[in-house]
């Protein structure tokens, strides 16, 4: 008696405690994500709005969509370039907002704005200067890298997208590295520079490597975000010129909600869901061996 | 040492031309969303001369600025708070009753912070569209809890763990509830997790546009992200309103963030170093 007792009251205290989270998890989680991994299976009629089951066909199909591919290997080009260059400038200011600088706090904010807007006004922001601003600035004074709009030849676009995301970016990490960096212990510092290791050896044998974590987090965050980019990609290229600037996300959304191919869309998605697990995982396993073992 | 101060003199100019930069693009856009259009593509770095403020009017009514801001307010608000007060609870069940659901839950929830929107949003548009559940704010929001709520459980998890349990005991001896324990004891002491979700919750919630732009239809429940697309595809080349639109719409978030500028700061790095 005692026993049912306590197991009623443990059960209402579950569902008290995890009930609505469960359900919104459930119902908007779980469910589409199982849903969505037997999709990748069938080949789904949205008219009729049923499914035959046809095996691996659909995978098949994401090796065999050009299209696809070279987009998938635009998008690793852009995070490639995106991740170093976002992550090289985030870490050299933060090393100058940890030197002890006068108005440093004030920096720092300057520094994180432009991580207030999201990718829509990010991409119609450097849309203006890139089609507008810029162009005219070349034109007056005669800069020929500038003279037309970066937004009409796939290689110039294929760098506006990765400086208008590095733009974004490097702020966000920079307060990473900050915190990383606060982890260093001042006096180590010190005793090196007294025993005449010089600026750059102090650096790299010992601010970087006491700050592996942060690294490991701010390249974690920078490849994922990176790989998942699809508003900056709507508003500031809009895939063009000529379809030669889509990223994966975009050709996914275009594939599923325009060409109505949920199957080959959701495995598309799940290919490079496992893309960017693969990148990630191993970029922080191989960081974190450089960790030092003390 | 004149090397050492000159090297000080330099990181200095670096740092603060560095921010001028940065902010720079900002910069040029308010200066050209007070001018006429045909002024702005005759120059677009000239001072406006002189300043228009109907941009801004014309903006505010064609994209229809406080609709979208009113959306956007509710969807944000009601959905953070959801996600806090659901996943502190769920995050304080996981911790304090050491049952195998729990753990296995509170694994699967960990499991799913690694999966990315992408994979979802096909089967969720397909799922929720059958049903005839899209286009609702309410769906929406109850959909911002679900992808929000691992996050939460995960961060208020980690940080109860370290509360000491004598606290809660000595309020049950004096009879009172878990629940009311829950509220009255714990929940105050997870300020400073709050604070670092709430800074990452409506940054990602009021920025965000492809789950509303799959969810949210007719014109009517358009968010901020929404209203702004809008506007830029249907008005494309009347720039001078355009920038202003774009403008207005960082200007919310911009206010809140003078505001907090701090706790926004210390949500970010707390939030990516757990």
């Amino acid at each position: 008696m005692r026993k049912n007792h306590q197991a009623l009251k443990n059960t209402g205290l579950f569902v008290l405690f995890a009930g609505p989270t469960l359900l919104a998890f459930t119902v908007v989680f779980l469910i589409p994500f199982v849903v969505g991994l037997y999709l990748t299976f069938t080949k789904w009629d949205v008219i009729t709005n049923d499914g035959s089951f046809v095996g691996f066909v659909n995978y098949v199909e994401v090796f065999r969509d050009k299209t696809f591919l070279t987009q998938m290997w635009f998008t690793i080009r852009y995070v490639f370039f995106t991740v170093i260059i976002s992550n090289l400038l985030a870490f050299f200011i933060a090393l100058a907002l940890t030197s002890g600088m006068r108005g440093e706090r004030w920096l720092r904010t300057g520094y994180f704005t432009p991580n207030l807007i999201g990718g829509i006004v990010l991409g119609y922001l450097w849309q203006m200067l890139f089609s507008r601003v810029f162009p005219y600035l070349g034109q007056k004074y005669g800069w020929e890298l500038f003279a037309t709009s970066w937004l009409t030849s796939t290689d110039k676009a294929f760098w506006a997208l990765v400086i208008a995301t590095s733009w974004q970016l490097a702020g966000y990490l920079m307060i990473i590295y900050i915190a990383g960096f606060s982890g260093v212990p001042r006096d180590v510092v010190e005793a090196a520079k007294i025993d005449g290791a010089g600026h750059f050896e102090v650096l790299r044998s010992i601010v970087l490597r006491l700050s592996i974590p942060a690294v490991v987090v701010c390249i974690f965050l920078s490849l994922s975000r990176s790989f998942l980019t699809y508003d900056l990609n709507l508003s500031l290229t809009k895939g063009g010129p000529y379809n030669s600037t889509e990223l994966a996300t975009y050709h996914i959304v275009q594939k599923a909600f325009l060409s109505n191919q949920y199957g080959t869309g959701q495995a598309e998605a799940i290919v490079l869901f496992v893309i960017v697990a693969a990148v990630a995982l191993t970029q922080s396993y191989l960081l974190k061996k450089l960790e030092v073992e003390s | 040492m004149p090397v050492r101060r000159l090297s000080h003199l330099l990181k200095h100019a670096l740092v603060y031309a560095g921010l001028a930069v940065f902010l720079s693009p900002f910069l040029i856009v308010i200066l050209n969303s007070l001018k006429k259009t045909q002024h702005f593509i005759e120059n677009p770095v000239a001072w406006p001369d002189p300043a228009r403020f109907s941009n801004y009017v014309d903006a505010f009514e064609k994209m229809n600025y406080l609709r979208g801001f009113a959306n956007t307010l509710l969807i944000t608000v009601l959905s953070v708070l959801a996600i806090i007060l659901f996943s502190s609870m769920t995050g304080y069940l996981f911790v304090r009753f050491d049952w195998k659901v729990n753990k296995v839950l509170f694994f699967v929830m960990l499991a799913a912070m690694t999966v990315p929107f992408q994979v979802i949003m096909i089967p969720l548009v397909m799922i929720y569209g059958n049903l005839g559940l899209l286009d609702s704010k309410a769906i929406l929001i109850f959909m911002y809890m679900g992808f929000g709520v691992p996050l939460g459980v995960f961060t208020f998890h980690g940080f109860i763990k370290g509360i000491s349990y004598e606290l809660e005991e000595s309020s049950f001896i004096d009879g009172s509830s878990r629940i009311r324990t829950f509220f009255q004891i714990v929940f105050p002491l997870l300020r400073p997790v709050v604070v670092t979700l709430v800074v990452l919750d409506v940054l990602w919630v009021w920025n965000d546009y492809l789950l509303p732009s799959l969810v949210l239809l007719s014109p009517a429940n358009r968010t901020l992200p929404l209203s702004t697309y809008a506007f830029f595809s249907t008005y494309s080349v009347d720039y001078g309103p355009l920038m202003a639109g774009l403008i207005m719409t960082i200007i919310p978030i911009l206010v809140l963030y003078v505001i907090l500028q701090d706790h926004v700061i210390k949500g970010i790095s707390e939030g990516a170093l757990k």
